[in-house]
């Protein structure tokens, strides 16, 4: 018990910060705020599994979180038959072209020589490939745009329930993974840093502008939902009755029927959007929990063992004939259909997805101070990292502008000085983020919560 | 005639940006392979610390127009630049000296470096958003145009017009000489000569006397130089806004890869061969050949290779293509 200490005075630290979040300021934010931890807790540990575990740097988790929501909107959106109509059959004539120039080039790379017949030979096929693509696919984008492009313009999707997502955006994630681990993971750290960040940017390249597959910066919205909504809660006995037995000390002391009225209605409103997000609550929880028990068996088991001698030694794992290459892309592939998970989960929450929102600043690097801060190597260090720092994210701004206020109250109201920094409040999460990063990395470097070596 | 006018167009929409462009990329370019070749770090902060030199210039822009200095012709930021670059060697010199020595002395491994790097981004990006906000600024003054396009043909009687603007020579002429300025630094004098000593093998260059604080320091300063100028330059063509340019350090990095990183003449080749790669992959060339293509042959699409959407995306698949293919990149730069 004693050495789980510090694991449940940090994270009863973090649930008092969310509550006093509920008290005073409302239950729905500190609700939002708890969820966003959630799913950035299944992010940082995504990227801890391969950061702590094996020492990969993945800045492409802006990508796989892209395709993660991408998952979501693929799976959950009712298919649009007039487009499938207009241009699917082309669209999967052209999928059917790639899988054929995949292969076609692995059967050239495996049956000829190294030569330069070789290599124009694939380049044949890719420029033969491309300008068959362009044909068959540049009018049939055209086509399935247009239908009703203020609505739809995009093929939809399967119309399946949203929580199939969650598993079909990590298999996206794990895909691309295999694609980007296939290239990139024989290069040194910070060259794999650099490449992984540009790959999950032509990722979202593509996301942002190929309008038939994703809607692009059209956005998509009104996605369904795994949990109820807050007009039928407003509106079922059930709660309302629920309500009502709730607040019952509260609402006695009012008189009058039609003022009771009213602050039940208030009353309703409000719980309802408080019980939405206490079932993705409930639902992320579940998510958080199960990859928590799973990553935990397997940091513990033979293969984890055999994954930290890789990250500490990778020269000495491989002379014991542990195939370094290929756990190394394991692993990889892991950690990023984690991260395409907290994706699908992202949008489930907001029942949106907006491609343009995706930034690295937000989505690859805020993600890593998680990580850092929290302790990589450590699942529950991961995991509070992501809290902490979501909480700080989001309570930057609020401290800052009272910070400010305090330091600025016996300047007038019009001062510019004190106008400005009041302006720009919302940029003071950035350097919290930045000096928090750098405090720990240098005092701390192994996060709040280091990394435990168990002997066995 | 058809001949030239499609010589002109191709001058026009792609060889005159193109050259520009690549010009405040080449100098982002040789400021991060200077870092990594000497300080053996990925720099993320690249694009922000670029965003806080061309800030102390928009500010100084702004306070030198409100006492009605100007250079005429010229834009007022060119005299704003010396005392930018003074400001932003101070801010790198300090962030050195707060953050990056301790790990240097430690020799920390470079992806610790980097990570720290990644906290500097963070200061920086804050830093700047707070003092200048994050919105477009446009500080550009003087004349706009060299050459307009109406001028150009009366001039010559085609009928494609040549538009040169003298931001773009601007950039151009400045990145000549401070390029070859740097280059004679490093070639010639016995400082620079030290710094590529350091670069290549740092503990003979220890042994045989060089002192490696001044190096660092030179390090930076030169850093803060090509920082600011390139910032300035690409805020004077385009516009500051400080996420653009924080966006603007990947073609940047792609730059310094492709050209061989270490290796700064690489780089300033690698800013064209990136700017020129998103440009002629995503013009349409439609015009040009209906030119060079007698009528009948005329095409009716656009003929562009890639939409312009999928411009840095360009860059970012050539840096893939060539770290898989030659990870050295084109100029052999530090074997990965």
């Amino acid at each position: 018990m004693k050495q789980y200490a510090n694991v449940i005075t940090a994270y009863t630290i973090m649930i008092i910060l969310i509550i006093l979040v509920g008290i005073f300021q409302s239950w729905s934010v500190a609700l939002s705020i708890l969820n966003f931890c959630l799913v950035s807790a299944v992010m940082t540990m995504g990227a801890n599994i391969q950061w702590g575990y094996a020492g990969l740097i993945n800045f492409g988790i802006m990508g796989y979180t892209a395709l993660g929501g991408l998952a979501a909107v693929l799976v959950s959106v009712a298919p649009v038959q007039e487009a499938w109509a207009a241009g699917g059959l082309n669209m999967i004539i052209c999928a059917g072209i790639i899988v054929g120039m995949v292969f076609s080039i692995r059967y050239v790379l495996k049956k000829i020589e190294k030569s330069k017949k070789r290599n124009y030979l694939i380049a044949a096929i890719i420029i033969v490939g491309l300008i068959l693509l362009r044909v068959i696919a540049g009018p049939a984008t055209e086509h399935i745009e247009a239908v009703n492009p203020a609505k739809t313009g995009f093929l939809g999707g399967l119309g399946m329930p949203i929580l199939f997502s969650w598993i079909v955006g990590a298999f996206f994630a794990g895909g691309l993974a295999y694609i980007v681990g296939k290239v990139a993971l024989g290069l040194r750290a910070d060259y794999l840093a650099i490449a992984t960040l540009l790959i999950s940017e032509i990722v979202i390249a593509v996301i942002k502008h190929e309008d038939w597959l994703s809607r692009g910066v059209k956005n998509v919205i009104g996605l369904k939902r795994p949990v109820p909504y807050e007009v039928d809660l407003q509106n079922s006995p059930w709660f309302i009755d629920l309500v009502e037995k709730f607040h019952s000390g509260k609402l006695k002391l009012i008189n009058s029927v039609a003022e009771k009225q009213d602050v039940l209605n208030q009353l309703v409103i409000e719980a309802s959007s408080v019980y939405v997000k206490l079932c993705l609550a409930g639902l992320f929880l579940i998510v958080v929990i199960v990859l928590l028990i799973i990553t935990q068996k397997a940091l513990y088991s033979p293969w984890g063992r055999m994954m930290r001698a890789i990250r500490d030694n990778d020269e000495a794992a491989n002379a014991m004939g542990k195939n370094v290459v290929k756990e190394h892309l394991l692993i990889f592939i892991l950690g990023s259909a984690v991260v395409g998970i907290a994706g699908a989960m992202m949008v489930t929450h907001d029942g949106l997805f907006t491609p343009g929102s995706y930034r690295p600043m937000r989505y690859t690097f805020l993600i890593w101070v998680m990580v850092i801060v929290g302790g990589s190597g450590n699942n529950f260090g991961a995991i509070l990292g992501g809290f902490a720092v979501w909480f700080l994210w989001i309570e930057a701004a609020p401290i800052a502008l009272f910070f400010i206020n305090l330091f600025t109250s016996h300047l007038e109201e019009t001062n510019a000085l004190k106008m400005h920094l009041i302006d720009s409040a919302p940029y003071f999460r950035f350097l919290t983020m930045g000096i928090g990063l750098l405090l720990i990395m240098r005092y701390r470097p192994r996060g709040i919560l280091p990394e435990k070596i168990i002997k066995q | 005639m058809d001949f030239i006018n499609a010589i002109i167009l191709l001058l026009n929409y792609i060889i005159v940006p193109a050259l520009s462009y690549g010009s405040q990329l080449a100098l982002g370019a040789i400021f991060v392979t200077l870092i990594y070749g000497i300080l053996r770090f990925a720099n993320f902060a690249t694009g922000d610390m670029m965003s806080f030199g061309t800030m102390f210039a928009v500010l100084l822009t702004w306070y030198f127009q409100s006492l009605g200095i100007s250079l005429g012709v010229l834009p007022t930021a060119l005299l704003a630049i010396p005392f930018a670059i003074i400001m932003m060697i101070l801010y790198m010199l300090i962030i050195d000296k707060l953050v990056f020595k301790y790990y240097r002395i430690k020799k920390s491994p470079p992806v610790q470096l980097a990570m720290v790097s990644i906290g500097v981004l963070f200061v920086t990006q804050a830093i700047v958003r707070i003092i200048i906000g994050p919105f477009d600024r446009r500080f550009f003054d003087g004349e706009r145009f060299i050459l307009k396009a109406n001028e150009f043909k009366e001039m010559t009687g085609l009928n494609e017009g040549l538009t040169i603007k003298s931001t773009q020579v601007l950039t151009i002429v400045v990145t000549i000489i401070v390029v070859s300025i740097l280059f004679w630094f490093l070639n010639k004098t016995k400082t620079g000569k030290s710094m590529r000593a350091y670069s290549d093998n740092e503990d003979l260059a220890l042994l045989s006397g060089i002192d490696p604080n001044k190096v660092v320091m030179i390090t930076w300063m030169i850093a803060g130089v090509l920082a600011t100028i390139g910032g300035v330059l690409y805020g004077l063509d385009k516009s500051f806004k400080p996420f653009v340019y924080f966006n603007n350090m990947l073609p940047i990095f792609a730059a310094a890869i492709v050209g061989g990183i270490g290796n700064p003449f690489g780089a300033f080749l690698g800013g064209y061969v990136i700017a020129f790669a998103e440009i002629f992959i995503t013009y349409a060339y439609k015009k040009f050949f209906m030119y060079l293509l007698p009528e009948s042959l005329e095409p009716d699409t656009l003929m562009q290779l890639l939409s312009t959407d999928y411009k840095f995306a360009v860059s970012f698949s050539i840096l893939v293509i060539v770290l898989l293919f030659r990870p050295t990149g084109i100029f052999k730069g530090k074997v990965l």
